[in-house]
């Protein structure tokens, strides 16, 4: 049977090329000065020292971060009582729900958005408001999906044997679906805030030129400056923040498990 | 629980009834307009069809439909055999290299789409490689492979390792066991892998936005560039949800009457 592990020699070669590779260019651009010769690089840290003592970068950071929290917060105010009422209908209508859910999926994201752009035309609205609503509703699907698939793994029995014990719906719901349905919270969250910090498509067609967040400014740096250094710091800076608040959330995920 | 027939229900019902009707309001509002006798956004003046008149007339248009076709058939192609072959293969190596190959591997699926996107651009342009179609083409298998991948390594380590060395023992070659015994267990799991890399190169506007060649447009490129509100993609809008539809109920209603047959199956055996 080890021999079968040859099969995945190509993808090996595929990885290595296309996955690892670009990953070190990012680095290498990040770290160095624009116009480096193929083997004369000139190292510096000047690409993150300007990103971080410029008042205009650092509102962009904050407001990206800022929106992504907001929309995350919401997806799971919203998200949340949606997951727990469809845990409670029967199994068929269950799966009817889930597939409901799941179809808009499946539609082109930006022709979603570009949707919303017609109809939020019809409200005075500032342009957070917008990008805020337009971003809701792309990941809100993402965040119950999640949040049901873990409520509807729970053991029901634990549900019976609460109320048999005397604890009321709301105090069975707070000592028993909440804590069990935490992981489900925590995946939603990946998916949200993750993809919402870096969103660049629906600030663009829903905020209008104004309206920039860190990957509008990685998109300028690297379409209309021309400045591939500075934008691969940027995206670097991104990643890093996306990574930290990730592991954040994991680790607050095993403490609350373990508390 | 059947006491819970309540003004809770209706409560919970509406919530959801009201959530299902936030998800489907910007597709009901494309439906309802692409018949729009006008360029109005806010009223409906009357039935026409002319938005999909000037869709069918729209050259770059029906190109960007046809490139997102093209792109994402080859992609899934290639990412879907790359990708089975890989996976079969990482399941019978060891445990470590096994683990630092599927991190690696979720890298794409992981990473921001724009971080992917501009380490492709890096790595074509400072190879001075022109970007192109191939380069497009190249970016939507490597963003695929990996769902393929992670679609397909559950079912395989589900697998039980043994009747595939049955087999062998039997006198089976190592390619009869592979196409005999294990590629008809994980049928179902290659093909929803290859489902989720046609949607996901059907869909990805950021990737292909930075590693195509100039001129070339998908349908999300094509919507990102326009200037001025066009109801014409209120058209093409329709027709995708359309197709989309009839494509997910087709996928799950087969399994479903597939599955019901076997389930009865069972019951009998």
């Amino acid at each position: 049977m080890k021999s079968f592990f040859r099969m995945s020699y190509p993808y090996l070669l595929w990885i290595a090329l296309f996955i690892v590779a670009p990953m070190i260019m990012i680095l290498l651009y990040a770290l160095t000065r624009s116009g480096n010769g193929l083997l004369t690089f000139q190292f510096t840290l000047e690409n993150f020292t300007k990103f971080f003592n410029d008042a205009t970068f650092m509102r962009v950071l904050f407001t990206s971060l800022r929106i992504a929290l907001l929309t995350t917060v919401f997806c799971i105010l919203i998200g949340y009582p949606a997951a727990l009422f469809m845990a409670s209908l029967p199994e068929r209508k269950q799966t009817t729900m889930v597939l409901l859910l799941t179809l808009p999926m499946w539609i082109n994201m930006l022709l979603k958005t570009y949707a919303w752009r017609g109809i939020l035309m019809n409200f005075d609205l500032e342009s957070e408001a917008r990008v805020f609503i337009g971003m809701v509703y792309d990941f809100l699907p993402y965040m119950i999906i999640q949040i049901h698939t873990a409520i509807a793994k729970m053991d029901r029995d634990l549900l019976t044997a609460a109320y048999d014990l005397g604890a009321n719906r709301w105090k069975t719901f707070l000592k028993v679906t909440l804590p069990l349905s935490v992981p489900g919270i925590i995946s939603g969250i990946t998916l949200v805030f993750l993809p919402a910090v870096s969103s660049f498509v629906i600030p663009k067609l829903l905020g209008g030129g104004d309206y920039v967040l860190i990957g509008n400014l990685i998109e300028i740096y690297f379409l209309n400056a021309g400045d591939w250094n500075f934008g691969s710091a940027i995206s670097l800076i991104m990643a890093l923040i996306i990574i930290a608040s990730m592991w954040a959330t994991k680790k607050l995920d095993r403490n609350a498990q373990e508390g | 629980m059947k006491e819970r027939k309540s003004p809770w229900s209706f409560f919970s019902g509406g919530y959801l009834l009201l959530v299902l009707l936030f998800i489907y309001l910007p597709i009901a509002y494309v439906l309802l307009f692409s018949f729009n006798d006008s360029k109005s956004l806010t009223n409906f003046t009357g039935f026409s069809l002319r938005w999909y008149e000037n869709m069918v007339q729209d050259r770059t248009m029906l190109e960007s439909i046809q490139c997102t076709v093209v792109v994402a058939v080859i992609a899934t192609a290639v990412s879907t055999v790359v990708g089975t072959v890989a996976a079969i293969g990482l399941s019978k190596a060891r445990r470590i290299i096994r683990n630092i190959v599927l991190e690696i591997n979720n890298l794409p699926v992981m990473n921001p789409d724009i971080v992917t996107a501009i380490g492709l651009m890096l790595l074509f342009i400072s190879t001075r490689i022109q970007l192109s179609l191939a380069t497009l083409i190249l970016s939507h298998i490597t963003f695929c492979i990996p769902y393929v991948i992670l679609t397909i390594m559950p079912k395989l380590r589900q697998l039980d390792d043994n009747v595939a060395e049955a087999a062998m023992d039997l006198g089976a070659t190592p390619w009869q066991a592979l196409t005999r015994v294990i590629l008809p267990q994980i049928y179902p799991a290659i093909l929803s892998g290859a489902l989720i890399a046609f949607s996901m190169s059907f869909d990805d506007f950021v990737i292909s936005f930075f590693t195509a060649g100039v001129g070339i447009n998908n349908i999300s490129m094509y919507v990102y560039s326009m200037k001025r509100y066009n109801p014409s993609v209120n058209a093409l809008s329709t027709l995708i949800v359309v197709v989309v539809t009839l494509i997910l109920v087709l996928v799950n209603l087969i399994p479903s009457i597939r599955g019901r047959n076997t389930k009865e199956g069972d019951t009998e055996g």
